[in-house]
């Protein structure tokens, strides 16, 4: 029993850094009904910015945190600018490819700077030696705190931005009905891309996190491919739609891998992840939240 | 007729031409005449895949520009035999399916010589066949396994480390000797590597004490069920047969768990700086600078050249000079010397093969056996065994380097004893290349 | 707003093809060729076989080296371009189907090796009906699923199914990272050990696009465009939309099973490492650029990547005197993530429609 629990704990800290990824993906999804498959593409490169900072220049690790945020702001709003907006309108196959080429080039272009290598690793924020309650060793470390706090930050902040804030207003305003808020006067190009920025930070922050866990090399390929695929199960879970069911979507996809990491076999994750997503997706096909999602709209 | 058969032949036509645009560069024409490809009156090329990104990369991504600097200095002084050592090295990434292809790259191609020190077990498994088929020398293989010692089905290829089995045993007969009754574990590649290890291991280790044996994929970087199992054993000791990589990720994922054990850590696995390296950034944490190399003080390992320990060592010495005038930038540790010495033993090998070498005749010349060198234990070469060193040396590691103890021990693959390797390691030549 | 459904243009070269016939006086000229479609694929077929024997026989032993993963990729390509440019529907996962081949191939041949070069034909037959099947599981999954769910769960696929070699029950068959060796098909009289598996290659390329041109100008390619346009009216017409949709996938797969046992040949091994997401990208890539929807396109697309990524990478970074080899490694990627990127932007036929509007530009005016 204290092993089950205590393996629920070990999932909690990655089920919010899928759920950060998520919300990115809901984000960018709810404005321009896109998946941006390139979002492990950008959060890897963000994360490998912070890296150069951190490991080559022995720049502090906050600093280098929020110098990858900006850039992910940066790359989230120039990509949207640049790439997306010609193929935002028009068939949907389109931008799959569109941001699948961005993924891509990404990729290639981290290799280019720093390398294939695997011996990049990032350092955590925070210990990351297990709490101890008695003689029980937990799964959870200061450094897995740091992270639920830091994405329930980043879940309030967006709450905040979108819910109380003029900005936000129109934001929503555009993703809903773009032609109408265009007529109200709304800059609906400049807030498309604005949303994308900011799902791009979001994601930067979500990589730094996923980097500085025990198994987190950074690397071109690889840990960051499996990051998307998990994070869009997470957002499919919850319902593209909704960023609390990303939340939720995040926490409980973290939960089910820790708890048949052990049980079963550690070494074909990915396969639970693609399981748990078809069978949600012959299910739910909108995810688990949908109706309320549309409820609230 | 604007059909799809139109396209088909316009899909043909694309093919040829794109093929023939770049088959432009190599010429046609098998290597025909008596003498081997690869070599000319001034010159002999050699060939080889490396690790250079991908998993294996940390360390082992020095071992070939560390050759290269030990052919560099010899053909600054006038090669062997008048031949200067042209050695062109790719990269396969750790990657099976890779190393084929670059491999017969590199014979069609290329048309090398030889193969020489092609690294990895399960990457070099897959090319061996070929290779002997086509009769090329596939010289000091770096990898421990005990498949390159098959004269018969693989007469061209030869081991040079220590084979993993030898080495399990001398690991093994340490740890029966100094942890008696005491919870072993062992943690290993989940292929012919690690699986070699764990067979000289089980020969000298009595199986009452050994509570768990956990196994990694190579592809796989989550090892936390693996470290989680290993935690639950409380051994007092766990045994590694893993490559740097997972060395480290294992050191790392005892620690999250508050677990530490002793470590005792194959050869292949245990270069301290690069073992350093890669648990720095971990050590460090929100700013503060901590020293990976705390991390690995103690661990038990194994050697079987001079180690960067002994500065007095003539063929430190020897190294150090080259490796400072040539590859200042990497760092002086083992992987280094392991590529220099692999050098050495080739440059004996080409001067043995004499003054025309052939692919056969360098064959013939190890079979009649070489000397061991840098080595601290002597080469098994024979005309029945193409096995390279017989045995290792126990160390601890020390600060930045391996501290080696105890005498050099040999043994076999069987069930043969472990004896005190009776040969001694010669001085280093004074011009560094070896004599004749 | 749009849709969720995936839809292309018709800026689509089939559908030239599926066209009203054109009348007896004008096709009279090439007789009962122009009439019967399969006799005219058929002789295409053979006369293509003839060409590249010549063909390998003529390169050097290094240039058929370096064609040897191009006929694995064709078939994986073309394969990639029926799901996608005929039936609509997105795969992300099609290296998915070329491991499952790959391995199927490598599990029976090395074990039939009495008569090599007969079995291997059981030997990619197996492959093929393997990866069919596994399309077929795929494709029922995906008939309910539309647009970017569909490339999102074939994704998962893509990133999951290598991990399956890793799993402990598994890998004492599979091997795990390691892979299984495969062994070379012995030579007959006439080839040498490079150009018999290049042409054994070639040949399926050839019998695939026979077969999968002869599927486009039939019904059931009919009924794939149709689901494609508009599967509203096509399910009113009488189509089973998801029984057409699970059979582009049975399609697909199949022959990307074919492409996988190919790779295994040409590799001499079958193993994870060489079925990474990368290879689902680059297949997309490859059928992207070259040209969606066509055959072409397909074949075109693949000989572009193959040789970019083996050879002109690396030439082209000598020449512009770049020692670097991280950039070498990486520059194929990269061009593909632009030309992708463009391609949706400023060129959506690829290069295969791009030839063909030059072309029709280049034309007088009727």
């Amino acid at each position: 029993m204290f092993r089950f629990v205590n393996l629920a704990l070990g999932g909690v800290s990655n089920g919010m850094i899928y759920a950060a990824v998520a919300l990115s993906l809901v984000m960018i999804w709810r404005s321009t009904r896109i998946v941006n498959f390139a979002a492990g593409g950008m959060l890897m490169f963000t994360t490998f910015i912070g890296w150069d900072l951190v490991q080559v220049h022995n720049v502090n690790y906050w600093a280098a945190l929020a110098v990858a945020t900006l850039s992910g702001l940066i790359i989230g709003g120039v990509a949207e600018r640049v790439l997306v907006r010609p193929v935002e309108t028009g068939p949907p196959l389109n931008p799959v490819i569109v941001t699948l080429g961005l993924l891509i080039a990404l990729e290639a272009l981290a290799g280019m700077i720093w390398g294939n290598s695997q011996s990049h690793s990032y350092p955590p924020a925070y210990d990351f030696r297990g709490y101890t309650a008695g003689s029980h060793h937990l799964f959870f470390a200061p450094n897995d705190l740091f992270i639920v706090i830091t994405v329930a930050a980043i879940v309030v902040l967006l709450y905040l931005l979108f819910q109380r804030t003029a900005l936000g207003l129109r934001m929503r305003a555009a993703a809903f009905n773009p032609e109408v808020s265009r007529l109200l006067g709304v800059r609906v190009g400049r807030l498309l891309t604005l949303g994308w920025a900011v799902s791009a930070a979001v994601g930067a922050v979500a990589g730094v996190l996923a980097a500085g866990t025990s198994t987190g090399y950074v690397q071109p390929t690889g840990p960051f491919d499996a990051l998307l695929v998990y994070g869009f199960t997470a957002a499919v879970i919850g319902g593209l739609d909704s960023p609390a069911g990303a939340v939720v979507g995040g926490l409980s996809l973290g939960l089910l891998l820790s708890w048949a990491d052990s049980y079963i076999d550690n070494n074909i994750e990915p396969m639970y992840a693609l399981v748990i997503l078809v069978a949600v997706l012959m299910v739910r096909p909108n995810g688990l939240f949908a109706r309320a999602a549309a409820r609230r709209v | 007729m604007r059909t799809s058969q139109i396209r088909l032949l316009a899909g043909g036509a694309v093919l040829a031409l794109a093929a023939a645009g770049c088959g432009g560069g190599s010429s046609g024409g098998g290597g025909g005449g008596a003498s081997s490809p690869g070599v000319t009156k001034t010159s002999i090329t050699i060939g080889s895949t490396q690790p250079l990104t991908g998993v294996a990369a940390p360390g082992y991504s020095e071992i070939a520009p560390a050759a290269k600097a030990y052919f560099d200095f010899i053909n600054s002084n006038g090669g062997i035999n008048g031949r200067q050592i042209i050695y062109k090295y790719v990269d396969d990434g750790y990657d099976p399916s890779k190393t084929v292809t670059q491999t017969k790259k590199l014979i069609l191609t290329d048309k090398v010589f030889a193969i020489f020190n092609a690294l990895g077990t399960p990457t070099h498994e897959q090319v061996v066949d070929f290779l002997n088929q086509q009769k090329v020398p596939d010289l000091f293989v770096a990898s421990g396994c005990l498949c390159w010692d098959d004269k018969a089905k693989h007469p061209y290829t030869f081991g040079w480390q220590t084979d993993y089995t030898v080495e399990g045993k001398i690991l093994g007969d340490y740890i029966k000797k100094n942890f008696a009754g005491k919870k072993i574990a062992y943690f290993y590649q989940n292929d012919d590597f690690g699986q070699d290890g764990i067979k000289g291991l089980d020969m000298e280790i009595p199986s009452s004490q050994v509570v768990t044996k956990q196994a990694y994929q190579v592809g796989n970087i989550d090892i936390k069920s693996q470290a989680q199992k290993l935690a639950a054993s409380k051994a007092d000791l766990v045994v590694s047969f893993s490559v740097p990589a997972y060395t480290a990720l294992l050191k790392l994922n005892l620690l999250k768990l508050g677990y530490n054990p002793k470590l005792a850590v194959s050869n292949v696995g245990s270069d301290p700086i690069t073992l350093s390296g890669l648990l720095e950034a971990f050590a460090k944490q929100g700013g503060a600078k901590v020293n990976g190399n705390q991390l690995i003080q103690g661990i038990i390992t194994d050697g079987y050249i001079s180690s960067p320990a002994d500065p007095s060592n003539s063929w430190i010495q020897l190294f150090k000079q080259i490796h400072d005038k040539y590859i200042a930038k990497l760092p002086f540790d083992g992987n280094v010397l392991y590529g220099m010495a692999v050098a050495y033993t080739f440059a004996e090998a080409l001067k043995a093969a004499g003054a025309n070498p052939t692919r056969n005749g360098i064959v013939k010349a190890i079979e009649n056996g070489l000397p061991q060198g840098p080595g601290t234990v002597p080469f098994r070469f024979s005309s029945s065994s193409h096995a390279g060193f017989t045995g290792a040396q126990i160390g601890v590691i020390t600060g930045d380097a391996i501290k080696l103890t105890g005498t050099p021990q040999t043994t076999d693959d069987g069930s043969g004893p472990i004896t005190p390797s009776t040969a001694t390691q010669p001085t280093a030549p004074s011009n560094g290349i070896p004599p004749s | 707003m749009a849709d969720d459904e995936l839809r292309l243009q018709p800026e689509n070269p089939m559908d030239r093809a599926s066209q009203a016939p054109r009348t007896a006086s004008s096709t009279d000229r090439y007789g009962v060729l122009s009439r019967s479609t399969l006799l005219r694929h058929t002789l295409f077929a053979v006369v293509g076989i003839l060409l590249l024997w010549l063909m390998v026989k003529s390169f050097s032993a290094s240039t058929n080296q370096e064609l040897q993963l191009i006929p694995a990729y064709i078939c994986a390509a073309i394969g990639l371009t029926l799901l996608v440019g005929l039936s609509g529907q997105i795969s992300l996962g099609h290296g998915a189907f070329m491991m499952v081949g790959a391995y199927t191939f490598a599990l029976l041949w090395p074990k039939w090796q009495l008569h090599p070069n007969l079995t291997i034909i059981g030997a990619f037959a197996a492959a093929v009906v393997v990866s069919a099947v596994a399309g077929a599981i795929v494709g029922v999954a995906a008939a309910r699923l539309r647009g970017p769910y569909l490339a999102g769960a074939t994704l998962a696929l893509a990133v999951g199914l290598p991990s399956m070699t890793q799993n402990e029950k598994l890998s004492s068959h599979l091997k795990g990272s390691q892979g299984l060796s495969v062994p070379s098909a012995p030579q007959p009289h006439g080839f040498d050990f490079v150009q018999w598996p290049l042409f054994i290659g070639l040949i399926c390329c050839v019998v695939l696009l026979w077969f999968t041109a002869n599927l486009m100008r039939s019904r059931v390619g009919r009924s794939m465009r149709a689901v494609r346009d508009d599967e509203v009216a096509a399910s009113l017409s009488g189509l089973s939309v998801p029984g057409v949709q699970v059979l582009a996938f049975v399609v697909s797969a199949g022959w990307a099973g074919l492409g996988g046992a190919l790779l295994a040949l040409a590799n001499s091994n079958a193993s994870p490492g060489a079925f990474s997401v990368q290879l689902s990208l680059t297949l997309l890539a490859a059928v992207v650029i070259g040209g969606l929807g066509s055959l072409s396109g397909a074949v075109v697309g693949s000989v572009f990547v193959v040789m970019l990524t083996n050879y002109w990478a690396q030439d082209l970074t000598n020449a512009l005197s770049i020692s670097s080899g991280k950039v070498a490694n990486n520059l194929p990627l990269l061009i593909y993530g632009v030309l992708l990127a463009l391609a949706m932007l400023v060129a959506p036929g690829g290069i295969v429609g791009s030839v063909r509007r030059l072309i029709a530009l280049a034309r007088p005016a009727r």
